[in-house]
């Protein structure tokens, strides 16, 4: 949206400097985490970590899966929608048990990525509108599917154990699984021809096709695994907090947007970093847990209703910040 | 509806553009004819008065915020932020003519609330503008920030809490008749022909239609690219604004929480219906009235014939599928 896109190639060109913007994040990250443990008591406990860890294993997972998305000139507007409805199938199926019901939320996401892909490579619609349909109709079949109402899960099977149980006193097994796709995502995108071509389809995808690169391959992987995330957050959600639930994931769309961007992810796709994605999706939760312990010591007093407040402020510093470094390109919807 | 073709920057093809454009046009008609027809046949009491005013009552505040969408889509940009500025605006005005000094001089009150709301609501737009145009921040992601943000203020400003009102003068607003039809179906109806004229007959509009075909062109040719976009996002913002009054005028009552949720999709729906394309360059200001009376009455040929409410999702993602697609097939023909 720049009356200047000739600067384009130039910064594309010093690409590395996006570099700067993914350290960024960490420092924040760091410091935020030793203001946090020098201001509050039980900011390191064991039940403050782990607490922490497992609600934002479910947004760690989504901005990754955004954030592949998001590297290729795409976005995915499906991903809260497509959660709550994976929540829902998985609550339905968790007296058969977690080794039926995880595989089937992920498949719901799978379908619905699926369905994401048929429509933007298939039909070449805009990923914005395509995946606005399909965020429509995942909170449709949700509703339909839950009768409207929380589906509460089996408690006697061991659905439940992936959600709520911890390997030693402060790892939920929701982030280890997370950390599994994290590194998934990371090595298919350093370490592979698809990779590449994720991010040659982001950098320009009329060059990418002509180069003979498989890009509609790409997209479809993209989009597959975004929904692959996202039914598995929705897994999460449904096992850690003991029902699938069809109104939950409004916005968290634009929760894992924000994310990727303040990993220092540009939306005009052709570069990222899936770390500093994660260390993004951590750094909005972070504000949110240190707000409330900030309340806690009674010396503000802010309502609830400040956290978004101060995270779209969060949010608005960050782009500043990157405006400083890249500016970004015209979008082409 | 057509448009002003010959002053996109894109000359050459006017004629043939504009009569596609005719043609889509008028397949929405036909469209909406056909529900029409299809609903005097199917749904009883469709044609009187009380269904009409009901249908009326609820498309007029997307008609109006889907008008300054349509506006902002034809920059090639994106509003997601107007059902936060709806809430803003509607959480303001009662805020206004409760307080101490609206109730003291009830008149000035009144007029306050709808002044100052609006003023700010046009605030939030300058905010976008400023943003998108200044510090060439995405549109998507810029107006993310008053999304997350401005529905935290409109709750902060009233701390959570539903204010209910009996205000007969700002209630006007919401359940006041003009010749048997809501009042703010005729404010709708009033402003698409303003907006269409502003559209066809203004400088702005030119411009408006210029940056959309090509920014750098328009530029070029001397377009004050920043001005007209930075106008665009506040007319639209003030549009949402206007939207929020008119919903809690509805009501009596202005929940923070509730008033605009999930408007910006119901806008970008209506206006994609409508025949706006996300790259920019079009503005079917009638066409989006009709794209947004075709989803309600659609949603509502839904409901009184039985069919689940869930169900409109799922039919609202097939239409804009359906709607993009035609659109998309025809730019590459």
């Amino acid at each position: 949206m720049t009356a200047e896109p000739l600067d384009l190639n130039l910064r594309r060109f010093m690409r590395p400097l996006g570099g700067g913007t993914h350290l960024t994040v960490w420092v924040a990250l760091a410091l935020l985490i030793a203001l946090g443990a020098w201001r509050y008591d039980n900011f390191l406990s064991a039940y403050n970590i782990s607490s922490f860890l497992q609600y934002n294993s479910m947004f760690v997972l989504i901005s990754v899966g955004m954030c592949l998305v998001i590297m290729t000139g795409g976005i995915d507007l499906s991903v809260g929608a497509v959660a709550a409805l994976a929540s829902v199938v998985a609550a339905l199926l968790s007296p058969l048990g977690l080794i039926v019901a995880l595989p089937a939320g992920v498949l719901t996401g799978l379908v619905a990525g699926l369905l994401n892909s048929g429509l933007i490579v298939g039909l070449r619609l805009p990923p914005f509108m395509a995946t606005l349909a399909t965020m429509l109709a995942a909170r449709g079949v949700a509703l339909i599917v839950s009768d409207r109402q929380a589906v509460s899960v089996d408690w006697t099977s061991d659905f439940t154990a992936l959600g709520m149980n911890k390997l030693g006193p402060v790892l939920p097994w929701t982030i280890l699984v997370a950390a599994a796709v994290v590194v998934v995502a990371w090595a298919v995108l350093e370490k592979t021809s698809l990779g590449r071509t994720i991010l040659a389809v982001g950098g320009n995808a009329e060059a990418a096709h002509l180069m003979g690169l498989k890009t509609s391959r790409a997209l479809v992987f993209v989009y597959l695994f975004s929904g692959a995330c996202a039914g598995l957050a929705g897994v999460f959600l449904a096992s850690g907090y003991g029902a699938g639930q069809p109104l939950e994931g409004q916005g968290w769309e634009l929760a894992a947007i924000a994310s990727v961007v303040v990993g220092g992810t540009l939306l005009t796709g052709g570069m990222g970093s899936i770390p500093a994605t994660v260390a993004g999706a951590l750094l909005f939760g972070l504000v949110f847990n240190m707000l409330n312990f900030e309340n806690g010591l009674g010396v503000i007093s802010l309502s609830a209703y400040w956290q978004s407040v101060i995270r779209g402020a969060f949010l608005l510093v960050v782009i500043l910040l990157q405006v400083r470094l890249a500016r970004p390109q015209p979008s082409k919807a | 509806m057509s448009q002003p073709g010959t002053l996109s920057g894109r000359a050459a093809p006017a004629a043939p553009r504009r009569s596609r454009l005719d043609r889509r046009f008028l397949g929405l008609v036909a469209a909406l004819a056909a529900l029409i027809l299809l609903n005097v046949v199917l749904t009883n009491n469709f044609l009187t008065l009380q269904t009409i005013a009901v249908n009326v009552s609820q498309v007029a505040p997307i008609a109006i915020v889907a008008l300054g969408m349509t506006l902002v889509i034809a920059t090639g940009g994106i509003d997601l932020s107007v059902g936060a500025v709806m809430a803003v605006a509607g959480a303001l005005a009662p805020l206004i003519f409760l307080s101490g000094w609206g109730q003291a001089s009830p008149a000035l009150g009144l007029v306050a609330s709808i002044a100052l709301p609006l003023l700010v609501a046009a605030a939030c737009g300058l905010f976008n503008g400023m943003l998108v145009s200044f510090l060439g921040v995405q549109p998507i992601i810029a107006t993310l920030i008053l999304f997350i943000s401005g529905r935290g203020i409109a709750l902060v400003l009233t701390n959570g809490n539903l204010q209910t009102f009996s205000n007969p003068g700002f209630a006007t607003l919401g359940t006041g008749r003009i010749l048997g039809l809501p009042v703010q179906g005729w404010i709708a109806l009033a402003l698409a022909l303003v907006v269409a004229l502003v559209v066809r007959k203004t400088i702005y509009g030119r411009y408006l239609l210029s940056i959309g075909g090509n920014e750098r062109a328009a530029a070029l040719a001397g377009t004050p690219v920043a001005r007209v976009k930075i106008a665009t996002y506040m007319i639209c913002s003030m549009l949402a604004g206007l939207a929020g009054l008119i919903v809690v005028a509805i009501n009596s009552a202005s929940d923070a929480a509730r008033v605009g949720n999930l408007m910006e999709l119901d806008a970008i729906a209506a206006a994609v219906v409508g025949g706006a394309a996300l790259s920019g360059g079009r503005a079917p200001i009638l066409g989006t009235l009709l794209g947004a009376v075709f989803i309600q009455l659609v949603g509502y040929t839904l409901i009184a014939n039985g069919v689940p409410d869930e169900a409109t999702y799922i039919v609202t993602a097939a239409i804009i599928v359906i709607a993009v697609y035609l659109q998309d097939s025809r730019r590459r023909t």
